[in-house]
């Protein structure tokens, strides 16, 4: 049978995608049955799956797709906003949050953070105002997932000559020529397979099924990544010997690109202040609390950083060099699909098929435990804490889970088909909501006169001038939307930080005149 | 110890710090000739935080973390009817 090359890019995305339902499967033989098992794997995760799990939920459709399309847009510095901040403030996080939070999950039976404010607190509206403002920012975290899994299928199943479907699925440009996107599977049906296989083997293989293939996922994101940059170089240089080819292609590199000279030093500086959020991601919570010991964190703190720049540095290099070739309108006008179009156009097909499992790998690896986490949180914060405990069976419980996971899944899926913006804005949002949370998560650990009212102050903070400001850029759309402080000489720094300010003052000022949680309470997370 | 553990404390300070590298914001060298110089810095700076992290993790970490005392915790939980 006679394959064109976008069929045989499909073909490959289709066996990748085969393979991790498979694994879904053979995670669910390992499945003892009970919800500790489904939503946390019994505990089992040593250091090296705690890693890649780690490493693959945090990686996502943003450092990939994103970082190459920010990269082609602004330049090198794009590393140092995310990529070199992240990994001093994620390790700082695993380190100072991370293994606390094992700690008491361990001694008190967590399953959600929700679960650890209400006790720590002794409140039970922090849990309802919480869960939806959780469920809200996991959720647009989710959608670029998608977006981004969607725009990758079509962009690297379509071709102007050689699309899969062109016949199916034309797309052409206002003239009527076709476009690189033609014959490509569409996002609605790109994003729904990919749904329906996270599902898979999140439904089967819950938490277990989870890591192992966020582990399998990563390994091949940061290999094929790693193989595409080498072929790229190549192919772009056009020479045999490869440091040639990187030098040839980078040197044609304008200097606007390869240098910061259009960005502000002050909106680099308040980046530094976006990684906070993983301190409050609630996957990343059910993961850390996966881990068999709090050894287990080691390897994590220490490779993450280095895992970052294996990744990134390519991707920042790839998004550069771009502006070397001729791209057509259709891709230079939504940077998201920088990435795919020059695997696509550079690579073989066989090549190009496996990165794009590798592009696929990095975005799936975070979906599936945003969609575990969800199911978690529902069953555990709202079912089973109002519905009571011993009312409810494990099976129900998991079975809960999985149901509201569908819910979710589709609410998603829906959004992610409306007119979004662009997929580095959209997680920069999704990040700034989180760490707008983190002076409470930090607070709730480490400072004892934290009371209830300023943890409810600091949430209604961060949410309302989070709102106000989203909704200031155009609901995100103004991609280059930035705050000027004109009180300290008109420094231009990101909503994030008058966000993080509000949460942080509400917090302090109202723990500081309200009563403060009882001694029992304080002894059992601090002495 | 002690000394260590505020140490690395500094270390993270001083990578946050470093990080801000406004002497390389203009700088359109090419490091081996295909590295722009902003990007090659905050490599290293990557770098550098992984050694920063493993450092931490050998003079920094809670000591109170023992595996006895969570499975002592872990048993108290299973008696009184296993996990919430």
């Amino acid at each position: 049978m006679d394959l064109n090359p976008g069929q045989i890019r499909l073909a490959i995305i289709a066996i990748y995608m085969l393979s991790l339902m498979l694994l879904g499967y053979v995670a669910s033989r390992a499945f003892q049955g009970t919800k500790k098992d489904y939503l946390l794997a019994s505990h089992s995760i040593g250091p090296f799956l705690l890693l890649m799990s780690l490493f693959g939920t945090t990686m996502t459709a943003f450092a990939l797709v994103g970082s190459t399309g920010e990269a082609f847009e602004r330049g090198i510095g794009v590393y140092g906003m995310m990529a070199s901040s992240s990994g001093i403030i994620h390790s700082l996080c695993f380190f100072v949050i991370g293994v606390k939070v094992w700690k008491f999950g361990r001694q008190y039976g967590y399953s959600t953070q929700i679960q650890f404010f209400r006790e720590r607190l002794e409140s039970d509206l922090i849990g309802v105002l919480l869960f939806p403002i959780l469920i809200g920012l996991v959720i647009l975290y989710l959608v670029l997932g998608l977006m981004a899994g969607g725009t990758v299928i079509q962009a690297m199943t379509g071709d102007a000559v050689n699309g899969a479907f062109p016949a199916w699925f034309p797309a052409l440009d206002a003239r009527g020529a076709p476009t690189p996107m033609h014959g490509g599977i569409p996002p609605y049906i790109g994003g729904a397979v990919i749904c329906f296989v996270v599902l898979t083997y999140v439904y089967f293989g819950g938490m277990r099924g989870t890591a192992w293939a966020n582990a399998f996922q990563t390994i091949l994101f940061m290999s094929f990544g790693i193989v595409a940059f080498i072929a790229i170089a190549n192919r772009l240089g056009q020479t045999d010997n490869l440091l040639t080819n990187l030098q040839t292609v980078s040197s044609k590199v304008d200097a606007q690109f390869t240098t910061r000279a259009g960005m502000s030093q002050s909106e680099f500086f308040t980046y530094l202040l976006i990684p906070l959020s993983v301190g409050m991601f609630p996957h990343l919570f059910q993961h850390w609390l996966t881990a068999k010991s709090a050894a287990s964190f080691k390897l994590s703190v220490i490779c993450h950083p280095i895992f970052i720049m294996i990744v990134w540095v390519p991707c920042i290099l790839i998004g550069i060099w771009a502006h070397t070739m001729n791209l057509p309108p259709s891709i230079t006008e939504n940077a998201n699909r920088i990435l795919p179009f020059l695997v696509k156009s550079q690579l073989s097909p066989v090549l190009a098929g496996l990165v794009t499992a590798g592009i696929l790998a990095a975005i799936m690896s975070s979906l599936d435990s945003q969609f575990l986490c969800v199911g978690s949180m529902f069953t555990n914060d709202i079912v089973v804490h109002y519905g009571g405990k011993d009312r409810i069976s494990d099976k129900t419980q998991v079975t809960i889970a999985r149901g509201f996971v569908l819910l979710v899944v589709g609410l998603t899926y829906w959004l992610s088909l409306q007119n979004n913006p662009s997929i580095f804005s959209m997680g920069v949002w999704s990040f700034s909501g989180f760490a707008a949370l983190f002076p409470l998560c930090i607070a709730a650990l480490y400072w004892k006169r934290l009371t209830a009212s300023g943890a409810v102050s600091s949430i209604l903070a961060a949410m309302v001038s989070w709102l106000y400001f989203y909704r200031d850029s155009d609901w995100g759309k103004d991609a280059d939307y930035l705050i000027n402080l004109t009180f300290i000489g008109g420094l231009e720094v990101l909503p994030v930080v008058p966000i993080f300010a509000c949460s942080t003052l509400a917090m302090v000022v109202t723990s500081l005149i309200t009563h403060p949680p009882s001694k029992s309470t304080l002894q059992k997370f601090f002495d | 110890m002690i000394f260590m553990k505020n140490l690395i404390w500094i270390l993270v300070f001083v990578l946050i710090a470093a990080h801000q590298d406004s002497w390389n914001w203009n700088d359109n060298t090419l490091v081996f000739g295909f590295m722009p110089m902003g990007l090659f810095y905050q490599a290293g700076i990557s770098l550098a935080a992984g050694v920063v992290w493993f450092l931490a993790s050998v003079f920094a970490w809670p000591p109170e973390l023992t595996a006895a005392e969570i499975e002592t915790a872990d048993a108290e939980i299973a008696g009184k009817g296993g996990s919430r």
